[in-house]
């Protein structure tokens, strides 16, 4: 299991493919990577502020909670943050299993924990001015799911 | 002694990312009415508890928790990570 916390930039191919060689066993690996994305038009930079230390123990909770209950052989958690800009992979998880569904149902509860769990917050700028993306009753209302 | 952090619109508003501070405040509640009552920009920041979230040393508690034997409290708008 491995969490990264970071503001440096990631590949996701080169991340992908050394998560799944040393994931001995595994009959699937499930990645996911969030992207920036410029939802109004004229998003000139993302920036995303954490909680140093709080962040790597929130995510080392939620990763170790998605490894014990769908009994994963292997989890990854890369988060930046900083200066991003549209089009840049913001994070990624993978997760590795013996069968397709626990890689599946873990990826997607790890998203849902990681975006109203983990102490990071966005902020859009772009050329009229700077705002605080809001949480929304949908991300809360995910966890209910699991 | 206790570090109040703070982030995200909650350190704006309030103009600055920690302080140390001696309270004698027994509950979260507590300290955030202090401080509320202490200048108009905590009053701001604190408006509205339900906007916000608070951690106590790097673990997510609630307004109505104890302050006893805690060494850091931070205060956030919901997280918008992924």
């Amino acid at each position: 299991m491995r969490v990264a916390v970071q503001s440096a930039p990631f590949d996701i191919g080169h991340e992908t493919a050394a998560f799944a060689q040393a994931a001995a066993g595994a009959g699937a690996v499930v990645t996911f990577t969030g992207i920036v994305r410029d939802l109004a038009g004229g998003l000139t930079a993302m920036e995303i502020e954490h909680y140093p230390g709080m962040t790597e123990r929130a995510i080392r909770d939620i990763t170790l909670q998605a490894v014990s209950r769908w009994d994963l052989i292997d989890a990854l958690v890369i988060h930046r943050h900083g200066t991003l800009r549209a089009g840049e992979p913001i994070m990624m998880v993978a997760t590795a299993a013996a069968h397709r569904a626990g890689a599946f149902a873990a990826a997607d509860f790890l998203m849902d924990y990681l975006k109203s769990r983990a102490p990071f917050w966005k902020k859009e700028i772009t050329a009229s001015g700077a705002a605080w993306v809001a949480a929304t009753d949908q991300d809360e209302a995910a966890l209910s799911r699991w | 002694m206790i570090d109040v952090l703070y982030f995200a619109w909650v350190r704006e508003r309030i103009g600055l990312p920690r302080e140390r501070i001696a309270t004698s405040a027994v509950t979260v509640a507590d300290l955030v009415a202090e401080l509320s009552a202490q200048e108009d920009r905590y009053a701001a920041a604190f408006a509205d508890l339900a906007a916000l979230r608070v951690a106590l040393d790097q673990e997510l508690s609630d307004f109505s928790a104890p302050l006893a034997g805690v060494r850091e409290v931070a205060f956030f708008p919901p997280m918008t990570g992924g």
